[in-house]
This record gives structure tokens, sequence and C-alpha cells, in this order.
């Protein structure tokens, strides 16, 4: 079934939505905030731009937008998926616990902020182009993998990645020579296991995107994690 | 006693958007009305605004002064008091229409006026100090008078209500300007009333907002040295004045402006290349009270441009785009989408990191 968004306030969009089951093609989308929020066993393709907090509280199912969608993607996911052609705002994926955000474009600030991991829920996000300064703030748990792909010499990730790093994984793709980490945090080479489930979301990236893993996986790697002998303090206060 | 700014705290987000035409193509107000109707929720009503820049071309030597009034007797003292200073060409009640959505509204009129040489000399100052000295003493000196527009070939329009709303209530599809930008407002700590509605205006610059500054007081104590009164109690007005005071009183540029209030973290001064190190050193060192913190997504505009910048640690979203002479800046891209739905290259500028656009010379 399609829908046409136009005209439409985020309620009523909403509520067509959910008349619709859940299964929907949207159309014609400019901004109505919070599309098939908490549900759950949906499938609902957009086109235009969806709204801030698309997917928020997400609880399965799949969203897939065939253009850019703006902040605060999977604000709190628990499960299912988001995929987004185009490239996304900032805070993706704010405490997301569960489910995948798989990006073919660039992430604004913030992606992943406080993600995190409890038992068999792992929260996964894909970056495949350049992510904004401070991804995986607060990184609590889940796995994070940034690309880097479409801008040859834009570092993949910004300034200040990872501060206040807690837990989890960050990914990305190249050495990270010229990144440069908090002191909380370790930065090393990606490791056998490491590439392997790089390997993995890179497989999963294709599939939904098109493209060589080949490729992508050619290259360096480097993994970050929290290092809990140097445990994170305070940034904003003191600089 | 209905309680203003700064008697009482709301707590509580803003919409901001602007297009610019680099041709000096004149749009109508419509555009940039539609371009808010998707950003509806930022706002709750409190506050609404606009600037248009090249509206007024056969008034374009003369300051264009708009002006709120709280009573009759408020007009004939300020009247008075402008006659003696400035000469005034023309003055009429601010065309409006209405509607039932904007209720209680002020007196609301402009006059295009001209400081009288013989007052310039006597002070000894250039037009644009005399008349930033004359707005700033109508707004701290004359009780229920409030200047919200001061600059030439521009004007702010503003008042409580919903952008939308706001823009229809003054008629701005009657005026045409090659840039705009607007404002809805989603008053944080403090109540909507007509003067707090953005943009905040003084002389040809203007200010929309989206955020909060932490460093409001900080920042207002160093600025009112120099002159500036801060009537309005509400954050962004300091913003307007620090940009006039760099700007048009130091000579900064825009990117230096930017670099002061968006100063980088003194980490990332220090791995910058030297020249470019020496000068964000400088800049920081000479004017640390002018440092903006918190969250803010502004743009600026002035006489053929428009400058956009986030905070350092980019706590609000801004995005750009482009479609042929037209760039556009939001708060969200449904906003630029609304008016543009083929706009390109549509991208996130980095904290800190100034989006200055103008319209080619000669051309406004």
């Amino acid at each position: 079934m399609t829908i046409d968004a136009r005209g439409r306030d985020f309620a009523a969009l909403n509520e067509a939505i959910r008349a619709a089951g859940g299964f929907c093609e949207v159309r014609g989308c400019v901004g109505q905030r919070f599309i098939a929020a908490g549900m759950s066993g949906c499938d609902i393709k957009i086109f235009g731009v969806p709204g801030n907090a698309l997917g928020a509280y997400l609880n399965g199912g799949t969203i897939e937008v065939f253009g850019n969608a703006q902040d605060a993607v999977g604000d709190t996911m628990n499960s299912g998926s988001i995929i987004v052609h185009g490239s996304i705002g900032d805070t993706a994926g704010y405490a997301m616990r569960g489910g995948e955000i798989y990006v073919r474009g660039n992430a604004g600030y913030r992606a992943g902020i406080h993600m995190k991991a409890y038992q068999d829920k792992l929260p996964v996000m894909v970056i495949g182009g350049c992510a904004g300064s401070f991804i995986g703030e607060y990184l609590a748990g889940g796995i994070i993998a940034v690309f880097g792909l479409g801008e040859p010499g834009r570092p993949p990730v910004s300034n200040f990645p990872c501060t206040g790093m807690h837990g989890g994984k960050l990914y990305v793709r190249g050495a990270c020579e010229n990144i440069v980490f908090p002191k909380q945090v370790s930065a090393r080479p990606a490791g056998d296991g490491d590439l392997e489930q790089i390997s993995a979301l890179a497989a999963r990236y294709c599939g939904y995107f098109g493209g060589s893993a080949a490729e992508i996986m050619d290259s360096p790697f480097t993994v970050v994690t929290p290092d809990s002998r140097s445990p994170y303090k305070q940034m904003y206060v003191a600089d | 006693m209905k309680q203003l700014e700064g008697q009482i705290r709301i707590p509580s987000g803003c919409a901001i958007s602007a297009v610019i035409s680099t041709s000096g193509e004149r749009m109508s107000g419509e555009g940039i009305i539609k371009s808010m109707i998707p950003m509806h929720d930022r706002s709750n009503g409190l506050g609404g605004g606009f600037a248009g820049y090249g509206i007024y071309p056969e008034y374009r030597d003369y300051f264009a002064l708009h002006l709120f009034f709280d009573s009759r007797s408020a007009r004939a003292d300020c009247e008075k008091y402008l006659h003696d200073e400035v000469e005034v060409v023309k003055s009429e009640r601010m065309p409006t229409r209405t509607t039932a959505e904007i209720t209680d509204e002020p007196m609301i009129w402009r006059y295009f006026v001209t400081p009288l040489r013989s007052v310039l000399a006597e002070r000894q100052q250039n037009e644009n100090e005399f008349m930033a000295r004359l707005v700033m003493h109508i707004n701290a000196c004359l009780d229920g008078c409030h200047v919200f527009s001061s600059g030439k070939n521009m004007g702010v329009f503003k008042a409580v209500g919903f952008p939308e709303d706001v823009g229809r209530f003054y008629r701005l599809d009657e005026y045409g300007a090659y840039s705009w930008t607007a404002h809805g407002r989603y008053p944080t700590n403090t109540p909507g009333w007509w003067g707090g509605a953005h943009p905040f205006s003084l002389l040809d610059f203007s200010v929309v907002h989206n955020g909060e500054i932490s460093s409001y007081d900080a920042n207002r104590r160093f600025i009112e040295m120099f002159g500036y009164k801060c009537t309005l109690q509400t954050d962004t007005e300091v913003i307007t004045y620090i940009a006039d005071y760099l700007v048009r009183r130091q000579g900064l540029t825009l990117e230096e402006l930017a670099s002061v209030i968006a100063a980088p973290f003194w980490s990332t001064i220090a791995r910058a290349p030297e020249a470019e190190r020496e000068k964000l050193t400088y800049l920081r060192t000479a004017f640390p009270s002018l440092l903006v913190t918190g969250p803010f997504s502004i743009v600026l505009g002035f006489s053929g441009g428009l400058m956009a910048l986030n905070d350092r640690l980019k706590l609000r979203s801004m995005v750009v785009g482009e479609k042929g002479d037209r760039v556009f800046i939001a708060s969200e891209e449904s906003a630029i989408r609304a008016i543009e739905p083929d706009a390109e290259n549509v991208w996130a500028p980095a904290g800190g990191e100034p989006v200055i656009v103008r319209v080619k010379e000669g051309r406004y």
C-alpha cells in the first residue's frame, strides 16, 4: 500500500502507517517525525525526507529510506533494521540497545552516542561514508563500523571519537594514523576475530547497497575499545 | 501584571531557515514561509520572525526603523525624539493583514530616516555609530518603544505566533528580497513576547538562533562595556551585538568572527598548521569573553550575504543545500526540500565551521 505523506502531519502519517498494518510505501515525506516509533513487525519504504527520530523505539521489522534521513535515527531502538540509502543527521542510534542501522552515506555528529548491549542484545551501526565528531560518545556497548567510502582524503571519523567510551567497539576502515583518540580508549589494528566480524558487516552492507565487500575489506582496519586502566573523567569543563 | 523576559523561567527548542540568491534575484517571502511549515513542531507559537534583505530599494540610502509601541503616547514621545535627531523622510503604519492567528499586536510603525549632518558633525560620529546609539537609547530609555529593525534596505518582521502565521500577518508575499532568514521560536527559559521573537537586529546585522547560550552573562558583561545595552534579557540579542562589535567596530572578517565566538578547543588549535594556529590563538586570547558556549545554530544576515554557524560542539542541527544560484540553510533538510525538492549538495557543516554565502558584487 502506498501512503502519500504530503499534507499530513506526523500524527496523521503515523496513524496511516499503523492503519496499513505497518506494511507500506510512504511517498512525498517532508520532515514528519517519529515515523514507525515503537512499531514492530513492520516493513516500511520511505521516499522523501523522513523527520527526526525515525524508528525511535523500533521493536522489530525494517525501515528503508531511499534518500537522506535527519537527526536521531533509531533513537533508543530495541530491535529491527533501519537502512538509509543517503546520509543521516546527528545523534543516530542514540541509546540504541538492539537491532541494526545501515547508512550508505555519511553520518553527522555523535553517531551511536550511548549505545549499549545486554545479554543477547547487540546493536550494530554501519556507516559507509564518513562520520562527524564525537562518534561513539559514551559508547557503552554494541558495534559501530565506519568505512569512509566516497570521499577520498577525508578522515573516516572526525574530532573526539569515542569520548567517554566505556564499552562496545568501534571499527574504522584505515590505519587511523592522523586521528587522535582520547587517552581513555585503546586504538589498535584489527585482529583476526575483528576482521571476521567486519567482513560479515561489509557483506551485509553490500547486500543492502551493492558494491564489493572484498574491496571494502582490502584495507587495514582499526579497532577501538575502552581502556579500563584509564577510565573516562571529563572533557567539557576543563577545556 | 504580564511577566516579561527575565521575570519568569519556562524550561522547555527552535527552527531556523534561510535562503539567498547569489545572483541577487528578488524572491517573495512565500518561499521562506513555506520552508518553515515542515518544522512547525519545533516552535510553540510563542515567537516567529523573518529578516529580508534588499526589500526597500526605493529607500536604499535610508535607515529603515521598525518599531513596536505600547501606546499612542509612547509613539508621540519617540517621534519627538526622532525629529530632534534624524530627518524622517517617510513614516507609516506597518502594512499588516488581519488574521485570526495573530492577536494582541502592539502598534507597529516604520520610519525611513537619515541622521542630520549637523548632528553627526557635532558628535563626531559616523552615521552607523550614530544610528546604533540611537537604537540603544530608544530601547533602553524610552518606555513602551522598541526598535526591532534598523538597517538599510533590509527589515525584520516578528511577532508572537507560529512563523508561517507571522509571515502572512506581515504580508511578506508582497516583498522581494535577495535573502531571507526565518525563525520559529520555542522559548527556553523565558516567555514569548513581540520584542523577544527573532531575528534580533542592529543596523544591517540580524541573527536567528536555535539553542541556548550558557555564556550569556559573561558575553553580556563584556559587550555592555562598549555601549551595547542588553535590554531584552534573552540570549540571542548578545550575538547580534558581538557581530556588530567585532565586524563593524573592530574590523574583523566574518571568518574571524566565527573563530572568536565558536573558537576551536585548545587541543584542536594545537594540531592546526602554524599560521592558522597563531591566528586562532590570537583571536581566542584577544576576545576570551566573546566565546559563546552552549548549543547554538545561527544564521547571521548582513547586507549582501548570510553566514551560518554552529557551536563548536555542534549541539544543534543545521544543513545546507543549493540549487542553481540559490543556497539554502535550515535546521532540517525537510525545510529545504519544502521549497526546493531538487536541492543538491545537501550537507551538514561541522561545528564551528562558518558557511558564508555572498551575493555577487554589484548584484544587490
